[in-house]
């Protein structure tokens, strides 16, 4: 008798909707990896999303995140490990009806994994228009170095 | 402080007919609109828009949100991109008559919070009941 294997619906269709958004992103990362070619967006899902560029000597790391102070922002640098962390705030409105209420707040820990050492000396950090700019720059011994050849 | 784990919120991209000139993707803010007696507020999450570049209209009972980013997204090599850079339009239809000369409009951390002061014919009125 033929036998069909299903994948795994022990957690019902949500559970298989996330289960087939999984083997998507890994998809993605593969070709990404493959390719050279960062896909157009990819979400880790965790909270703030960011944007990473890597240029001759800085890493650039970009964090969408508006309405948040930057005194409830705490950024820190171990190794190549890059932490943010911090809390949204939304303001209580009293003696006011809701019509729409789609923003969200809450508190988010996020590590990343840096592509090279980072000099942690350095580190520039600027908040503008909601947007965290971390320009890192590169650690001395992971910056390219030019050499220049003599003529003999 | 609250305890909830704060997600991220995918940034819906708008769809429409008329294409945009510049090629940017266009993104639905998200807003929290809420009425008090004498007003209705709106404040719209747009990240990456500088308050000179916000634009409110209100034309009859319409009112159009547009934000337009400061910058293209920066060059360099990606190495993840977790969001695009784009602008921002939203359009809502008021239901209530508004004081459009004292609407007021701020930009904050890429917060946008515009105050619309309801028009004197709409406010609630309470009617006082006279012992006869």
């Amino acid at each position: 008798m033929a036998r069909i294997r299903y994948p795994n619906f022990t957690y019902g269709f949500p559970g298989m909707i996330h289960e087939f958004t999984r083997m998507r992103r890994d998809m993605e990362r593969l070709f990404a990896d493959l390719t050279g070619v960062v896909p157009d967006t990819l979400s880790s899902g965790v909270f703030p999303a960011i944007n990473v560029t890597e240029d001759g000597d800085d890493v650039r790391v970009e964090a969408e995140m508006p309405g948040i102070h930057p005194e409830n922002l705490d950024i820190s640098v171990t190794g190549k490990t890059l932490t943010l962390r911090g809390e949204r705030k939304l303001e209580e409105v009293e003696n006011a009806g809701y019509h729409r209420r789609e923003r969200r707040g809450g508190c988010f820990h996020k590590a990343v994994t840096l592509p090279h050492e980072v000099n942690t000396e350095k580190i520039a950090a600027t908040f503008k228009d909601g947007v965290l700019t971390l320009v890192l720059p590169k650690a001395e011994h992971a910056a390219p170095k030019r050499i220049t050849v003599k003529a003999a | 402080m609250t305890d909830k784990d704060l997600q991220v919120q995918e940034k819906k991209e708008l769809q429409t007919e008329a294409e945009n000139t510049r090629d940017v993707p266009v993104f639905i803010p998200p807003v929290d609109i809420y009425e008090s007696d004498g007003e209705l507020t709106l404040l719209a999450d747009m990240p990456g828009v500088p308050p000179e570049n916000v634009e409110i209209d209100l034309n009859n009972n319409q009112l159009t949100i547009k934000g337009v980013a400061a910058k293209p997204e920066n060059g360099g090599r990606a190495l993840l991109r977790e969001y695009a850079v784009g602008d921002y339009y939203r359009q809502f239809t008021l239901s209530e008559a508004i004081d459009r000369g004292k609407i007021a409009a701020s930009m904050k951390d890429g917060v946008l919070r515009v105050v619309l002061p309801k028009a004197e014919a709409a406010r609630p009125r309470k009617i006082d009941v006279k012992a006869a």
